[in-house]
């Protein structure tokens, strides 16, 4: 089944910078896809496009059936919760402790605050930071930090997770660490879609590897 | 529609721990609405004491009705069966034009003039006690007497009753129009204090609107920001009010001994601090929409 078909996109930002060009592509649910290219190339770009952060210029987006362009704004929200996003620069709220961090989904989705707590342990048991739900995440590693957001991404247990460079900044080892957890998730049935540039992070989970080269589909 | 309810509760709390986390600038807030709130309301306390003072102690208000010249010891029986069965009035007395002339004479003075006169000008005359004290009731009364049998002219001694009137009207507009103007500069204060909230949080609402944040869901706490402030300065103001009327109150006690009469201000009663409480906590709540409507628009990420 089709989770997310993108069909001749363009994206031209203000001022006339041409992010994409025709871009066409379709992605299963279950698969896992790695969107490959150098820096600015424009996979964040594309990310962004699947969970209706930006628009396209011209083309369609298609998200579970549902044409992202023709949405109504109230409706973007609850397009938004079937993802699961983790950012380049994580956006963490520092002015709050772990365990809250990774309730703040839940609380925007409208869990119960028990059910909210089971479900955020959960994840952060997942992600290997249960012993630091109090800590604030200013006091994290990077490597913890980005656990911590992946945390928050997939503890509503969206059916895509999409991740912007989920590896970037990190050693090997925590690089490693992260991209088993991406293919755990994965082999449970969720869309992974990531933006990355860590060819080592693909030659160990095979991704199916989509290349972008200037705005455009390389093959 | 439970988490609906849920939701709400979650935004209150949050909103409480909020404020609780900044004390200071909390207090600060909360003094200065109070403060802007309890001048209207202080006035308006003054306000309706001095009505209740007005009302118990100024005399009953009296209408003087004079009969014709050519009035008859029957006008005068029917003029007075009128008067008794009439329910608009507390009493009356009929004064005889001999009994009004003999009372002119016995003042200095007049004697020689009255003494002059060849027949008693005086008319025969009727001094009524109405019910109602305000000037409209008056006026009413008196055109219905007016229009009876044998009466020439009637006298209201209204004048105190449509001076005072006057007057608080006046007061009540003076008390509408600082009230009026208070109330803007609570929505502009709870209008800037919520613009400063949306500047610190702007992360949050960033990544909350990322993760599939609605609008209602990032207004909420906002929206309870400034009711939760406008009801406390609310609350502030009517407790300022109490204080400076325990004050007066304690300054006023020899006075009234002194005058051997309780001259005591009363607060505003339950249902005029419910409101008083109400229309701040609206207030507070518009000058909190209005900053959300204009500055969560201003960066939103689609």
């Amino acid at each position: 089944m089709t989770h997310i078909a993108l069909s001749n996109v363009h994206k031209r930002y203000p001022g006339g910078h041409q992010a994409l060009a025709d871009i066409s592509l379709s992605i299963e649910t279950g698969e896992l896809v790695f969107i490959t290219g150098h820096s600015g190339a424009g996979k964040s770009t594309l990310l962004k496009l699947m969970a209706a952060i930006e628009r396209p210029t011209a083309g369609t987006v298609i998200v579970n059936g549902q044409n992202v362009g023709t949405l109504r704004p109230r409706g973007i929200p609850f397009l938004r919760r079937n993802f699961g996003l983790v950012f380049q620069d994580h956006k963490l709220l520092f002015d709050r402790n772990v365990f809250e961090n990774v309730m703040l989904p839940l609380d925007i989705s409208g869990f119960s605050r028990r059910e909210g707590a089971r479900r955020a342990r959960a994840a952060l048991d997942k992600v290997g930071l249960l012993h630091k739900e109090k800590a604030r995440p200013i006091t994290l590693s990077g490597g913890e930090q980005q656990r911590l957001c992946i945390a928050r991404a997939i503890v509503h247990r969206p059916a895509v997770l999409l991740a912007d460079e989920p590896t970037g900044n990190l050693d090997a080892g925590y690089a490693a660490e992260i991209g088993n957890l991406l293919r755990e998730f994965n082999q449970v049935g969720v869309t992974v879609v990531l933006a990355t540039h860590d060819m080592q992070l693909a030659a160990r989970l095979k991704p199916r590897l989509v290349e972008i080269r200037g705005g455009r589909l390389a093959s | 529609m439970k988490n609906w309810l849920a939701a709400h509760r979650r935004a209150f709390t949050a909103t409480i721990r909020r404020l609780a986390d900044a004390p200071l600038a909390t207090l600060f807030n909360i003094t200065v609405i109070g403060t802007a709130l309890a001048l209207p309301l202080g006035f308006y306390v003054i306000l309706a004491n001095l009505q209740s003072l007005a009302r118990d102690f100024s005399p009953q208000p009296q209408l003087s009705v004079f009969l014709a010249q050519d009035a008859a010891a029957a006008d005068v029986g029917s003029i007075e069966r009128r008067l008794k069965a009439h329910n608009g009035i507390t009493s009356f007395r009929f004064v005889p034009r001999a009994e009004a002339l003999a009372t002119l004479k016995s003042r200095a003075g007049l004697a020689d003039v009255i003494a002059g006169l060849s027949r008693n000008p005086l008319p025969d005359a009727f001094v009524i006690t109405a019910t109602g004290r305000d000037a409209a009731g008056l006026d009413l009364l008196r055109s219905e007497f007016a229009g009876w049998p044998k009466v020439a002219e009637v006298h209201v001694d209204s004048d105190w009753a449509r001076r005072l009137d006057r007057l608080l009207a006046l007061g009540r507009y003076a008390v509408l129009m600082l009230a009026a103007a208070l109330a803007l500069a609570l929505v502009a204060i709870t209008f800037n204090t919520i613009r400063l909230q949306i500047l610190t949080q702007r992360d949050e609402i960033e990544v909350a609107k990322l993760i599939g944040a609605t609008d209602a869901w990032i207004r909420r706490p906002f929206l309870y920001f400034g009711g939760i402030i406008g009801t406390a300065g609310g609350a502030t103001a009517w407790l300022m009010i109490w204080a400076a009327l325990l004050v007066f109150n304690g300054q006023l006690r020899p006075l009234s001994a002194l005058y051997g009469i309780p001259l005591q201000l009363a607060h505003l009663t339950g249902a005029d601090s419910v409101a008083a409480l109400l229309f701040a906590a609206a207030l507070g709540w518009f000058g909190a929409w209005l900053s959300v409507r204009r500055h969560l628009t201003a960066h939103n990420p689609i």
